[in-house]
């Protein structure tokens, strides 16, 4: 019975494929919590990186630097009373931030954070992405009708007009990449999202580069789509706080509202993980084709603890940088301990990474890189674009409602169909 | 000039013939409570889908019977209500009410507290706008203005505090001259505020001017004629980007303003673009200013000959200057005791929220916020 156990663990590890239920089961709890806490951390880094934009310090005083406001606001957002207006309908109020934040999480099913880093394979996985994530829209007008209030309405009614104008441009946009993919010897492209960053892998570029300026593009179509798509600045219409007070979670509070964030947080990495996915060549490091000796792959075996590395100085200099009162004694403590565990984390990975190359076996790198490279260079290109997201936030001035529908139909629309004819046909004149 | 003022009228909210449910209309509240609204405002909107119908601006929620309570107070213990009714340019209000008791008693303040006059006012000049850019951007949606006006708007609020020791409502002008001699190292200040300014409005239109989305969120929107604001009588900001070249500095020179060089920046679109680029050209022509008060300080007594109790003859008086936001007029009747027998402010945020509703109408509710900003309307002054 354990050989049978341990050939059935061993089977494959894509679960999706063979049907490897113990390991999907593993995965999509390993993705949910890593996921919330990415949210939980993404809510602290906006703040922070917003209040540095912006010249001032941004949360300071609940953990060294701030670093337990996000813990901090979540038990607050628990505790707190949870409302139901009188005249809201209560079912419908109750479900709409459910489905929102069902949308969001659902999308990472499909998410190769490597060759076998995923839930699922699924053959049509950018379909079902596309699909999945525009029922994210569904969440927030059943919250804008249900509050039967008068600014979660035009709220609801802003983001469901948005969502599925920017859709169409952003499909087009999708499709584009996917006509890329079916550049090789057979001629048949993939949807399947593990596919389509094999095809870059085969063909050598990535589809951003594919084309040029084609690819390119595209992908700008794509990255101004996906922050009307999950309602960010400077598309955040739907929750317009200086108009619409808060928009469609102006009568939710609490935990409720705390889903909706959630799902917001969640969708716009799901968003950035799909352009990266498509256009950025997904977990593939920068040019694997071009260096791609023994030494690069060890030298690229070296970033994810040198990252590490990096953030644990950052936190131990804020320590040395601390005011020396004892007022903030424990909280120099705290932040120290904080920059050791990150070190530890960057020697960890670190010693692996010099171990795997200076052992014989030249196999150990690229499993090391298999293992921890690919996933790293996933969430670092992910990281760039949240990065993006609150940058964008901090600089821009929001758009109105007709100015925004004129850019999604009479703007991106006719340039991302330009382009994907122009890439259908440049694609069979190359081939 | 065309009708349109005219069809400022009430909203019909209760007609009985209309069905329970109109399917076509909605009718908002925007405000008390509301964050773009700059305090208590109340405006209760008529929409068509996000096409606004009309608007009736509610107004009294900060009524604190300033006028009333002038009645009952002498000159000198009057003087720091009228802080409290702009409370972003308290030294425009002070100087207003300053210089229309001095002209009911007949007595002028010495060159010197003239000089200290312009330069502060002209200092709070510079804040107000500052909190209307920070505030306007903000409700048009960028964030990042509003924090970089008011870390430089601080400077100002320094000198304002190391020379009265109040910082927004600094009562700091009498009757008759200045309280405080100003303090050492004061034109130093000053000075050096100008030098850290000038690069900083630049940094604000680096933001903003030729930001794109801005643009579209601010030309041709709230589009006013020269025409309408004479007939609604707005003043200031609002009516100079209209392309009227009024301005109370100039055409009737109180304080010692004629002695100074400075351009009066008009507009020519009436459309919230005009009046944006009208401040921000304001803020630089205040340095300009500022700088020759500064320069030309002479040295000299700061308090005119002014008797201790203040009884000014019998007569009536009224003295308009140019507040940040427009025409501030002071009229006072007198009837030759410390106390005055009416008192009358004519408030330019009042007069100027009068256009809220010729503005807006058939433009998107987001474009309700980003008027109500641009006509720059402080509720303390609406409501007195």
């Amino acid at each position: 019975m354990l050989t049978s156990f341990m050939s059935y663990l061993g089977s494959t590890l894509t679960p999706g494929s063979a049907g490897n239920q113990l390991w999907a089961l593993i995965y999509v709890l390993i993705i949910f919590a890593g996921v919330s806490v990415t949210v939980i951390c993404m809510n602290w880094l906006e703040r922070k990186a917003l209040a540095h934009f912006q010249v001032r310090l941004g949360p300071m005083r609940v953990g060294p630097h701030g670093l337990l406001q996000p813990i901090a606001d979540a038990l607050k957002l628990m505790l707190k009373e949870d409302i139901i207006p009188a005249e809201a309908d209560q079912f419908v109020f109750w479900v709409a931030p459910l489905i929102g934040l069902l949308a969001a999480f659902t999308v990472y099913t499909v998410i190769p954070f490597g060759p076998s880093q995923a839930v699922s394979d699924m053959n049509i996985g950018i379909l079902f992405m596309l699909g999945v994530s525009s029922l994210g829209v569904l969440g927030i007008v059943v919250a804008g009708w249900a509050s039967n209030s008068h600014y979660p309405l035009i709220g609801a009614l802003r983001s469901s007009a948005q969502m599925v104008s920017y859709e169409v441009a952003m499909g087009l946009a999708v499709v584009s990449a996917i006509l890329m993919t079916s550049m090789n010897v057979s001629g048949t492209g993939t949807l399947s999202m593990i596919g389509i960053v094999q095809a870059q892998q085969q063909q050598g570029i990535w589809f951003i580069f594919k084309f040029f300026p084609l690819g390119f593009i595209a992908f700008a179509i794509f990255a101004v789509a996906m922050v009307a798509e999950v309602n960010r600045a400077p598309f955040d219409l739907a929750e317009a706080e200086s108009e619409l007070t808060a928009g469609f979670h102006t009568e939710y509070s609490g935990l409720r509202w705390s889903l909706f964030m959630l799902a917001e947080y969640a969708a716009m990495i799901a968003v950035s993980a799909i352009a990266v996915t498509l256009w950025l060549g997904g977990w593939m490091r920068p040019f694997p084709n071009l260096l791609h000796a023994t030494a690069w792959d060890f030298i690229f075996s070296l970033f994810p603890g040198l990252t590490f590395g990096c953030l644990a100085a950052i936190a131990f200099i804020g320590t040395v940088r601390m005011p020396s009162h004892s007022f903030f004694k424990i909280q120099r403590i705290g932040l120290a301990a904080f920059a050791a565990l990150l070190g530890f984390i960057a020697l960890f990975l670190l010693l692996i990474a010099v171990v795997a190359g200076l052992s014989a076996d030249t196999s150990l790198v690229a499993r090391f890189n298999q293992g921890i490279g690919y996933v790293y260079w996933f969430v670092l290109k992910v990281a760039v674009f949240m990065y993006l997201f609150i940058w964008y936030r901090a600089t821009w001035p929001r758009y109105r409602f007709d100015q925004l529908m004129r850019v999604g139909w009479k703007v991106l629309l006719p340039i991302s169909l330009g382009v994907l004819i122009l890439t259908a046909v440049v694609g069979v004149i190359v081939s | 000039m065309s009708d349109r003022p005219s069809e400022v009228s009430h909203l019909d909210l209760e007609t009985p013939e209309k069905p329970y449910l109109d399917s076509n209309e909605l009718i908002i509240n925007m405000g008390p409570q509301h964050p773009a609204t700059h305090g208590v405002l109340r405006v209760i909107l008529k929409l068509d889908g996000e096409k606004v119908l009309g608007t009736e601006c509610v107004i009294g929620y900060l009524h604190r019977g300033v006028e009333k309570i002038a009645e009952n107070r002498t000159y000198t213990m009057f003087n720091p209500y009228v802080d409290r009714m702009d409370y972003c340019a308290a030294v425009s209000n002070g100087l207003g009410y300053c210089e229309a008791v001095e002209k009911l008693m007949n007595v002028e303040a010495p060159p010197r507290a003239q000089y200290i006059r312009v330069i502060l006012t002209e200092l709070n000049r510079i804040a107000s706008h500052q909190l209307w850019l920070g505030t306007h951007a903000l409700d048009i949606g960028a964030m990042t203005p509003l924090f970089y006006t008011f870390r430089d708007r601080e400077e100002i609020l320094k000198i304002f505090e190391k020379y009265c020791g109040a910082r927004l409502t600094t009562h700091a002008f009498r009757i008759g001259g200045c309280q405080y001699e100003t303090y050492a190292g004061f034109e130093k200040d000053v000075q050096s505020f100008l030098t850290f300014f000038a690069p900083k409005i630049d940094e604000y239109e680096a933001l903003l001017t030729t930001n794109r989305i801005w643009l579209e969120r601010t030309r041709n929107v709230g589009v006013i004629s020269g025409a309408d604001c004479i007939a609604l009588g707005v003043t200031g900001p609002v009516l100079r980007a209209s392309g009227v070249k009024w301005d109370v500095r100039k055409a009737q020179p109180y304080a010692n303003y004629s002695k100074f060089d400075f351009e009066i920046p008009v507009g020519t679109n009436g459309d919230t673009y005009d009046r944006y680029l009208v401040r921000m050209q304001e803020m630089r022509q205040s340095m300009r200013i500022i700088e020759q008060a500064v320069a030309g300080i002479p040295e000299g007594p700061i308090m005119g000959k002014v008797p201790k109790v203040i009884k000014p003859p019998v007569g009536e008086i009224y003295h308009s200057i140019e507040a940040p936001k427009g025409e501030l007029g002071y009229f006072i009747v007198s009837d030759g005791s410390t106390q005055p027998y009416r008192l009358r402010v004519r408030p330019p945020s009042f007069v100027n929220l009068q256009a809220l509703d010729v503005m807006v109408r058939g433009l998107l509710v987001a474009d309700v916020v980003a008027v109500i900003g641009t006509i720059d309307i402080v509720l303390g002054e609406v409501d007195r």
